[in-house]
């Protein structure tokens, strides 16, 4: 009982030491963020994938919609889905095997703050200059297919804004799952390399859902990819009634608390692994 | 080369590992190839099988790319940044063959070898093998596109004398270069000159495609042919005024 006592006040002490911590920490990733803004933005470069797959279903539904989809859907599902993409990934994946492989790591474990508060700081951080990239984007969706914006409903917004929440704590617990194996395999950027295929495909990243093969979709709908991003987006656009939308929600922050705990337990069995041989 | 077949077997469980996420990431970049197809039987005047050949020689060049010559050269980005270069300099030999023959990755032969399958499949479905002649012309374009590819690379890696972070451009370069697995013919306006003239996928892709399935027209060729060996000579032409810049480790 005494026991449970101490370590629900030495929990709730760190919790407060991390929240006053949490400001600084949000300035130095801002900061960070800025001296590295050409890295910044050959990074953003990369991501035009969702670009040329609006060219080429664009190009596809010239001659009559496709499925639910017209030209303008196709807009306003491409540009909206690069700007979640962009808004919702974090590269922790590289960070962690780094930090883990050249031993970097013992300096952060030895702060009086946990390394994962550390980095959720050091990633929410870079979303000012995030905002400030989609924000063209943004208006270029808005001017081309602002009708198919669904948002216009409160509720459907309270929901996209739970969804992103959602979708941003879920890629980032598994991205401390993946960097997590980097205690145990050497190649767990190989292992991430995987999943990153298979999230775009199944995350409706490269292909909307419905347009995928009937099987390749339904397994997408079940999985976690889907909470990732074709749910938020769906939403966005009004591909998903209100209805369908809030089960959804449930899923996915089902999902971020299966994940949360599956990302935190392997982060700590690797942590005491790391200590052991480390010294 | 023998060295980096040898190096490479050592690590089997890798070298497995490693082929199959190549054929893995060949299924994936088929699926939205399949999702489209599915909806129409031709896009722009290419049906199913026509495309699938432009994925095989996307997959190629890929096998290409990855397996000899992107490995070579990230290396000399690391020469660069470490001063080591000087090493390579002082050799007899062209530093720029040495820097483009340090190092091979023979797993991607796994590539090679879906490239094949897909071929295949494709001209299987046609219900016709490509012409001989039809042949030959691909194979001529195969050593454009080949000396393009190279080409833009060592653009890239030169870029690395000015500015060392270059790992971050050669992602962009890689993700550019997914867009090849498309017909040339579904780009319109901006997107279709950027991978014309500026990152020339159509050469690396569409245009040897196009010949094996008979329809390039011969002008096409020879403006190919031509481009592509004016491109390799400016990219030769930076490579010097590059390594004239690098001013090594001491000074």
């Amino acid at each position: 009982m005494n026991a449970v006592g101490t370590s629900l006040t030495s929990l709730l002490g760190e919790a407060r030491r991390a929240a006053r911590a949490y400001p600084t920490l949000l300035r130095v990733g801002l900061s960070e963020v800025v001296a590295y803004r050409a890295e910044f933005v050959v990074w953003i470069l990369t991501t035009n994938m969702p670009f040329v797959m609006l060219a080429i279903w664009h190009a596809v539904a010239s001659d009559g919609p496709v499925g639910r989809f017209g030209q303008k859907d196709f807009i306003a599902y491409y540009l909206g889905g690069w700007v979640i993409r962009l808004l919702t990934s974090t590269w922790l994946v590289w960070e962690l095997s780094m930090e883990i492989r050249a031993g970097t790591l013992s300096a952060r474990l030895l702060r009086p703050l946990h390394p994962l508060f550390a980095f959720s700081a050091q990633h929410l951080a870079a979303l000012p200059m995030r905002l400030l990239i989609v924000t063209p984007v943004v208006a270029a969706l808005v001017w081309l297919a602002g009708d198919r914006l669904a948002i216009r409903d409160p509720r459907i917004l309270l929901i996209f804004l739970g969804a992103m929440v959602g979708a941003w704590l879920l890629i980032f617990f598994v991205m401390v799952l993946l960097g997590s194996l980097s205690f145990f395999l050497e190649s767990a950027v190989g292992v991430f390399e995987v999943w990153l295929a298979l999230f775009a495909v199944m995350s409706g990243y490269l292909v909307p859902l419905e347009l995928l093969p009937a099987w390749v979709g339904r397994i997408a709908r079940l999985s976690p990819f889907d909470s990732m991003l074709a749910f938020p987006l769906e939403t966005l656009i009004g591909l998903r009634s209100l209805g369908t939308a809030l089960r959804d929600l449930l899923t996915q922050w089902a999902y971020v608390a299966v994940l949360a705990a599956a990302g935190l337990s392997v982060w700590r069995r690797g942590v005491r692994r790391y200590v052991a041989f480390g010294g | 080369m023998r060295m980096s077949a040898v190096t490479a077997m050592q690590y089997r469980a890798d070298f497995l590992l490693k082929g199959i996420i190549s054929l893995v990431w060949l299924g994936v970049a088929l699926i939205p190839l399949v999702s489209v197809f599915h909806q129409r039987s031709s896009v722009r005047g290419w049906t199913f099988p026509e495309a699938l050949v432009v994925v095989g020689w996307f997959s190629l060049m890929k096998g290409i790319l990855e397996g000899a010559i992107s490995p070579s050269l990230t290396s000399v980005v690391e020469h660069v940044r470490k001063g080591t270069l000087d090493f390579l300099l002082l050799k007899p030999a062209d530093a720029q063959f040495l820097v483009s023959t340090a190092k091979f990755e023979p797993w991607r032969v796994m590539d090679m070898l879906g490239a094949v399958a897909v071929f295949g499949y494709a001209f299987h479905t046609l219900g016709h093998a490509p012409r001989p002649a039809a042949v030959a012309v691909a194979l001529a374009l195969l050593a454009v596109a080949i000396s393009v590819l190279y080409a833009l690379w060592i653009l890239v890696v030169s870029a690395s004398f000015w500015v060392v972070k270059v790992d971050n451009l050669s992602y962009l370069f890689g993700s550019l270069f997914d867009a090849g697995r498309w017909p040339i013919a579904v780009f319109r306006g901006a997107l279709w000159f950027l991978f014309t003239f500026v990152f020339p996928l159509a050469l690396m892709t569409s245009y040897p495609a196009m010949a094996l399935l008979d329809r390039l027209p011969a002008t096409t060729a020879w403006v190919a042919l031509a481009g592509g060996l004016g491109f390799a000579g400016v990219a030769r032409l930076v490579w010097r005024r590059a390594l004239a810049f690098y001013t090594s480790a001491s000074s």
